[in-house]
């Protein structure tokens, strides 16, 4: 093959790819067992508002209902961060927004349901509602979780790393700028599911479509009260998640509690409203930042401010907030820097964790920024990211551990490939090119809930026919990492792929893997099961050395077959090598694990942001504007995205399309949109995701930087390139027509009024004036690492 | 939340009469029913609640081109969308705008007589149930209040159908057809200025035909929307002129979609024309005249003040494809 690999970084079809394409792929909706129950939810219709009472008797009375619940049938708490369990699986006493579940039902069909909910009396006594950031922070509204008026702040930061006022003080230049970030949602096509079966013996089997099976099993554990040995969580695939299902739901309890009050089985599948209602989605972030520069364009020093209005509920808002904070020096050499940040709760579905968590609003701010302070220093905009650019092996000021970085590659080729030197700035009026990059976290450095396990485990296991099955609980959310996992033990094995049997996402079956989040499984569960497959390998390589009385290292797996390097006639064919593996060392199982090594900072909230590797991406869009209508549309966008080492070019390019495809609606079209505390569009019509007629040809250009800690090199493609996409399109809009739209989506409304501005004379800018005035305290200095260089 | 149809008695009746018989039943109450592509989910939204569906699709002699012997193109009104965006009897405008309407997949279903008949839209009614209660239902809901303009008495819903402006404009009529007996009435009149009592076709009347009468004019239609499919129009415009030989206009006909209840003709804009040559100047100048009594609401995508902007705009560009080259 040349490569030196088996099957290492071709383009190969995902082993489930039959089953998808053909429609035999089970989903949680598709699944069905004997006597099931439909399970509804009924919907708050109050942004806020007490609840006096609620009278089920009528539904209760309704012929085919079997159960109906409330709030105190599940009166414990959760949260998928242990420092805020702030959710009930139905509202008790008081709801928060619109949408909120308050009661379920389970019931012979869904006309029944549907029947029961319309006969529960909800006895709302409306309260004041808090629906964006100044009303969050206004001293005189109610509070959303406590009694009484105050600031509904749920957390603020404020962190100094080095001397950020020296840093200005030695700067030539410093610019200030305010963005703001439009929340926006996952709109994964397959809404969540959940079927519960509560059986005879007691025992719980919950099949939902959720990113997260094992952190849905703690929190069954705890709400329900079952010992976890009596709760089995699979993970279906997932049509979709993004960061959408990697919490627990409402439904997921409310589902496991009908059936257990029923003893039949219960499924609840959200309505497409009530998953924008679940929502968990991108922070609506008002940022203001203060940078400076020296002459030649260097970062002398950095002020980041991040305001995150975050809905009613704390879900991951706390890291979410750090996160806006976290990865600017991931890419740029910030010698001195300040972040503060809060995030205030309102009354409107929770925010959360969608793909980029946190960092592709800080992303957009820094890149437009940086883009205007190249043209402030005369500089063109891939030298003041050439000259920032992070260097491979270095530390940053606020404590991440850079190993491999295929930054500057990734700016020099995408340029070079797009032509962007030579076409920036000299495009026809309307015509604009635009140029951002990214980087993100293969993998959160630290678990969710503290503990000093391995963050991910693989089981490999032969049998005497040579058949391997890989563990794992892994999640496939469509990104592959069955594949992935499949592809990492066939290489080392000189097996193919789809030889394999993967049993995946199964708290029954499977070793522990924390889940399809922060871009973790192909670093984490791909080292699991590189350490595991090593160990087979060990085995067998052991046993057929000895027959053949020859060096263990001179043996080679290939095509089905051990042998001497060179001599693939010598040695065994797989299925022989494994039986004399077995035969003279018994059973062939062996497990891998992977936990990331130490790297938390020495100050509070350093947990966000370390990772053991970095990807980066670089991208460059070409836009076309409507001078009139102020039309955006993307023509081509080129990415380039270090993934460290490809294990599958196909799944690699796959990622970066869909990253530039998700990308593109945040930057254009979507917008998780509120009047008052009311969706502006519960629905596909009105939440506007790119069709296909907007997505734009992308060439993409793999860039391999090999990482140390990573499996065979890898690193993460999942999040990465859809950080660039958006502010690359916000400079290519500039670019194009004069104007500054400072606010995501860049929509044509705002785009015309910033066109309008700029012929008034004006400075051609639509966004935010300002940011509130709020007093963060005295920030927390931390000093820089040991072995810091500044630039 | 509630996402599934309920209950109700589906007839296909094979022709007119028939159906006709059935819109007239006292003892049912019944909605027509072409494609079925808007009301299944108004139905589902529980925004209608018929205890009968009269199906038109088994109505043969309502489907397809053809031309009468005034030489109208008849186009029935169960021709499917999809038909209409591919066929070379229709004026290409008609082609134009049909093919500009919803997806592909809905084209496939949705007819000439249902896009005409489009019920009004707004971001206060084509919502969930629970939203609708949450928000309290408006004038049109069954509600006090029209949230559009809370001081008013009266329902601001679109009118968003793409092919109404575009029939207007080419001076289109309606065949009505009822118990009662049989109106051919301008497509104009179809429409009434009220988000509520929209049409003025009555609940008996079905909708058999559109006809366009032939020759001698040019036309277009501009469609503003957020991307390239599936978007109703932000607004429409469609435009169609006559010219003697010195490129003078002799008669010009203005429409503007989507900006209220009913279709608007820029009557006023419309006069201006008339006479004069389609330079620059005159188009800009008509522009504005148009614009002026149009006065979109925030009631759908993008809000009412850029709407209002481009309204100018589209008829500019209206008015120059009536003149360009190829127009």
């Amino acid at each position: 093959m040349g490569t030196g690999h088996n099957v290492l970084g071709r383009a190969l079809p995902r082993v489930d790819s039959m089953e998808q394409v053909t429609g035999a792929t089970r989903f949680a909706d598709d699944l069905t067992l004997p006597g099931t129950l439909v399970g509804r939810q009924l919907l708050s219709t109050h942004p806020h508002a007490v609840i006096a009472g609620i009278d089920t008797s009528r539904a209760e009375a309704l012929d085919g209902v079997r159960a109906v619940i409330t709030g105190s049938d599940l009166p414990i708490t959760y949260g998928i961060l242990p420092v805020s369990q702030d959710e009930n699986t139905l509202a008790i006493d008081r709801v928060r927004y619109v949408g909120e579940p308050v009661a379920a039902v389970a019931a012979d069909d869904a006309e029944i349901a549907e029947r029961a909910l319309s006969l529960i009396k909800v006895d709302y006594e409306p309260l004041e509602e808090v629906v964006d950031l100044e009303q969050g922070l206004s001293e005189d509204r109610p509070l959303i979780h406590g009694e009484g008026t105050g600031r509904n702040v749920h957390r603020s930061v404020a962190l100094e790393f080095g001397d950020v006022d020296e840093g200005f003080g030695v700067a030539d230049h410093i610019r200030e700028d305010v963005f703001h970030y439009s929340g926006n949602t996952h709109a994964a096509l397959e809404t969540h599911c959940a079927l519960a079966s509560y059986d005879a013996v007691g025992k719980l089997t919950l099949w939902s479509s959720t990113q997260v099976p094992h952190y849905l099993h703690r929190s069954l554990e705890r709400v329900l009260e079952l010992p976890a040995g009596r709760i089995r969580v699979v993970a279906t695939p997932n049509g979709g998640g993004f960061g959408g299902k990697t919490e627990p739901f409402s439904h997921e309890f409310a589902a496991a509690k009908l059936s257990m009050l029923t003893g039949r089985p219960v499924r609840i599948n959200l309505s497409r409203e009530e998953v924008f209602y679940a929502h968990r989605g991108r922070h609506p972030v008002l940022m203001w930042v203060r940078t400076g520069f020296a002459a030649d364009g260097r970062i002398t020093a950095m002020h980041f401010r991040s305001f995150l209005d975050g809905g009613a509920y704390s879900s991951y808002g706390i890291v979410s907030m750090y996160y806006t904070g976290a990865l600017q020096t991931a890419t740029y050499q910030i010698p001195n820097y300040r972040f503060e940040g809060v995030r205030v709760f309102t009354n409107k579905p929770a925010c959360g964790p969608k793909r980029g968590h946190g960092t592709p609003q800080p992303r957009f701010a820094l890149e437009c920024q940086l883009d205007r302070a190249a043209a402030d220093l005369g500089m063109e905009p891939v030298g003041i990211r050439l000259v920032n650019a992070v260097e491979p092996d270095s530390l940053t000021v606020n404590h991440l551990r850079i190993t491999s970085c295929g930054l500057s590659e990734c700016i020099v080729e995408v340029a070079g490939a797009s032509d962007f030197t030579a076409r920036h700035g000299r495009l026809p009026h309307g015509h604009g090119m635009g140029l951002a990059v990214g980087a993100y976290m293969s993998g959160a450095g630290l678990p969710i809930y503290w503990n000093d396990m391995p963050q991910s485990e693989v089981q490999v296991k032969v049998d005497r026919g040579g058949g391997v099955t890989v563990y794992s609980m892994a999640t496939d959310v469509g990104q592959g990492s069955t594949t992935m996992l499949a592809t990492v033990v066939a290489e080392l094995l000189g097996l193919q792929p789809s030889d394999l049997a993967m049993v995946t996402a199964d708290t029954d079956l499977t070793p522990v893997d924390l889940g399809s989040y922060s871009s973790r499984v192909t670093f984490m569960a791909g080292n699991a099961a590189v350490e595991a497959t090593g160990k087979v390998r060990d085995r067998v390589v052991r046993a057929v050395a000895e027959k053949l009385e020859a060096n263990p290292a001179d043996l080679v797996l290939a095509d089905g077959r051990v042998s001497v390097a060179g001599d693939p006639a010598t040695g065994s064919d797989w299925a022989e090598a494994v039986r004399m593996a077995i035969a003279t060392e018994g059973p062939l199982i062996e497990s891998g694990s992977y936990r990331a090594p130490e790297l938390a900072g020495p100050y509070k909230g350093s947990g966000v942001g370390i990772s053991p590797a970095y990807s980066y991406s670089a991208c460059v869009v070409l836009v076309e504007c409507d001078a009139q209508t102020g039309m955006v549309a993307v023509e081509r966008v080129w990415l380039a995205h270090d993934v460290g080492r490809s294990i599958n070019s196909l799944l690699v390019e796959g990622q970066i399309e869909g990253g530039v495809y998700m990308g593109l609606g945040e930057a254009l079209f979507e917008e998780q949109a509120f009047r008052g505390g009311l969706h502006r569009g519960p629905s596909l019509l009105d939440y506007k995701i790119p069709t296909i007629l907007e997505m734009p040809p992308v060439e993409f250009i793999i860039v391999e930087s090999i990482d140390p800690g990573g499996p065979f090199g890898a690193k993460e493609v999942g999040q990465g390139p859809l950080l660039p996409v958006v502010p690359a399109i916000a400079n290519a809009v500039h670019d194009a027509l004069g104007v500054y739209v400072d606010e995501v989506p860049i929509t044509p409304d705002r785009v015309v009024a910033a066109l309008r501005d700029l012929a008034r004379g004006g400075s051609g800018r639509f966004g935010p004036e300002s940011v509130p005035d709020f007093d963060f305290g005295t920030p927390v200095r931390v000093e820089p690492p040991e072995g810091f260089v500044a630039p | 939340m509630t996402m599934r149809l309920p209950n109700f008695e589906y007839v296909a009746p094979a022709t007119v009469d028939e159906a006709a018989r059935l819109l007239s039943d006292p003892g049912r109450s019944s909605l027509i029913v072409g494609g079925g592509t808007d009301l299944f989910p108004k139905i589902k939204r529980r925004q209608a609640a018929p205890t009968t569906l009269v199906s038109l699709s088994g109505v043969d002699e309502m489907r397809g081109v053809r031309f009468d012997s005034a030489g109208n193109c008849v186009i029935g009104a169960s021709t499917l969308l999809a038909d209409l965006a591919v066929s070379h009897q229709v004026p290409p405008v008609m082609a134009i705008a049909a093919a500009s309407i919803a997806s592909p997949q809905i084209r496939n279903t949705a007819t000439v007589g249902g896009n005409l008949c489009l019920d009004t839209r707004c971001n206060y009614i084509d919502m969930p149930e629970t939203w609708r209660e949450a928000s309290g239902h408006c004038l049109k809901d069954g509600g006090e209040v029209c949230w559009v303009a809370p001081r008013g008495n009266r329902c601001w819903a679109i009118n968003s159908s793409d092919l109404a402006p575009v029939a207007v404009a080419l001076e289109g009529s309606v065949r009505l057809t009822s118990v009662h007996g049989e109106r051919l009435i301008p497509v104009e009149d179809l429409y009434h200025d009220d988000g509520i009592a929209c049409h003025t076709k009555s609940f008996e009347e079905i909708l058999v035909e559109l006809l366009l009468p032939s020759g001698g004019t040019r036309a277009t239609y501009r469609k503003l929307r957020r991307r390239g499919s599936i978007d109703f129009p932000l607004l429409g415009v469609a435009a169609s002129a006559r010219f003697d030989e010195a490129g003078t206009c002799v008669s010009a006909r203005m429409v503007i979609g989507a900006a209220a209840p009913a279709p608007v003709r820029a009557t006023e804009a419309e006069e201006f024309l008339i006479g004069r040559q389609f330079t620059d100047e005159v188009i800009g100048e008509a522009a504005g005249i148009a614009s002026g009594p149009v006065r979109p609401q925030d009631n759908t995508d993008t809000g009412s003040r850029y709407r209002k902007w481009m309204v100018p705009v589209l008829v500019g560009r209206a008015l120059s494809d009536l003149v360009a080259d190829d127009g």
